[in-house]
């Protein structure tokens, strides 16, 4: 390699050294604001901001959900399997919620530890499988479950 | 080996990249034809439907191979920048600005189906996750590369080495993009196919099948698309050139211009 390559070769690298290790620590300092939701135990844990909104996200509790009488009310307990939530919202529920499934709510902690949720989003998981399949899968199901 | 080596050196200098590449175009085209239509009447009407989303899965067998074209695109332009940078191949400036267009094509494909497939499913179209914001700004990075290469007209060749460097810099975004869903919270889902650890998520052959069909025909197409490009942009910056009068008087029947 001719002498004036070589140089521009490290120029290039010592370049791209110095972008990933700027992003890198950008990134790292940003951690908490790139997050998109605050999980359950986060805020079991009083982590997230007063009187303003903030995403938080989970898994819908197996039988948690309910109908409040005389409203068009629901409320759900949002759960990572250490901690709980409760969260109320009021709307449309997408297509894709349901029991068992992640979800992210937008939305205040209310005083009596309540989550006032303005918009309720699913979150897909990365399976994807034809209805028999799952079907059979939920046949094999009752025996492992147990652990909950 | 040695002949890989002068098939390398050949491919360096542009009048015989310019003669090879010319008797690839037409396979590649017809590959990535066929392959698109079969793996679209494949994906769109013979696989099975998904359990919980029914038919509006079926976007993935688009979404899907056009994000793996964004980043696999953005890849090759990084590579061809480096080469342009250091070791000034005119190939590898034609290679990348070539490139560009079309894995900008990609990148707004797969934000537009994600964001159609994001309404019916997540309930919005589109919210800042981590894995929507880096692709955005990916799409922002090849906008940018082909702006200072338009923006700086008095020499090609200068203009691709300033853009040669926008694209080495926006290499650093691809990891980004690819671990966006492990190391933030997201509301995008994680990759169901990997090249480390296989299809994880998607088990059923019928659903796998169109999938790959269409990232193989991506590919074809890519590969077809570039190459044209990359072609006129040779007889375009070596016009003065005496190759480029051959070939391009020689395709010609003889008499036209003199």
């Amino acid at each position: 390699m001719t002498p004036t390559r070589k140089k521009r070769l490290i120029m290039v690298l010592l370049v791209a050294l110095g972008v990933s290790l700027a992003t890198a620590i950008f990134l790292t300092a940003f951690k908490d604001n790139i997050m998109f939701f605050k999980s359950p135990t986060e805020v079991a844990a009083q982590d997230f901001p007063v009187n303003r909104n903030f995403r938080l996200g989970g898994m819908v509790k197996d039988g948690s959900m309910q109908r409040i009488p005389d409203s068009l009310k629901v409320q759900f307990i949002v759960t990572d399997f250490a901690a709980d939530v409760t969260v109320e919202y009021e709307g449309i529920l997408p297509d894709l919620f349901r029991e068992g499934q992640g979800v992210v709510t937008i939305g205040q902690m209310s005083e009596d530890d309540l989550f006032i949720a303005e918009e309720v989003l699913a979150k897909h998981d990365e399976n994807y499988m034809p209805p028999e399949v799952a079907d059979a899968l939920e046949a094999a199901k009752p025996q492992s479950k147990e652990y909950e | 080996m040695n002949r890989i080596i002068k098939f390398y050196h050949e491919c360096g200098s542009p009048p015989s990249f310019y003669r090879i590449t010319g008797h690839w175009l037409r396979p590649m085209f017809w590959l990535a034809l066929t392959l698109s239509i079969y793996g679209l009447i494949d994906g769109l009407f013979l696989a099975p439907e998904d359990y919980q989303q029914g038919d509006s899965y079926r976007i993935i067998f688009v979404h899907v191979p056009a994000a793996w074209m964004s980043l696999f695109i953005y890849a090759i332009i990084g590579i061809a920048g480096i080469m342009t940078f250091v070791w000034r191949m005119k190939v590898a400036e034609a290679v990348m600005m070539a490139s560009v267009p079309i894995g900008a094509l990609f990148t707004a494909v797969t934000l537009l189906t994600g964001m159609l497939w994001g309404k019916p499913m997540w309930g919005t179209y589109w919210d800042w996750d981590a894995r929507m914001t880096s692709e955005l700004i990916l799409l922002f990075l090849y906008i940018g590369v082909f702006g200072i290469y338009a923006a700086y007209d008095e020499d090609p060749r200068k203009a691709a080495r300033l853009a040669s460097l926008v694209a080495i810099i926006g290499l650093v975004n691809l990891p980004i993009i690819r671990y966006s869903v492990e190391w933030w919270t997201s509301i995008h889902q994680g990759s169901s196919i990997s090249l480390m650890e296989g299809s994880t998520g998607i088990r059923d052959w019928d659903m796998l099948r169109p999938l790959l069909v269409m990232a193989l025909a991506t590919k074809f197409y890519f590969i077809y698309s570039m190459l044209s490009r990359a072609r006129i942009y040779l007889l375009r910056t070596e016009k003065q050139k005496q190759w480029v009068q051959k070939a391009v008087l020689g395709a010609q029947p003889s008499g036209g211009a003199s």
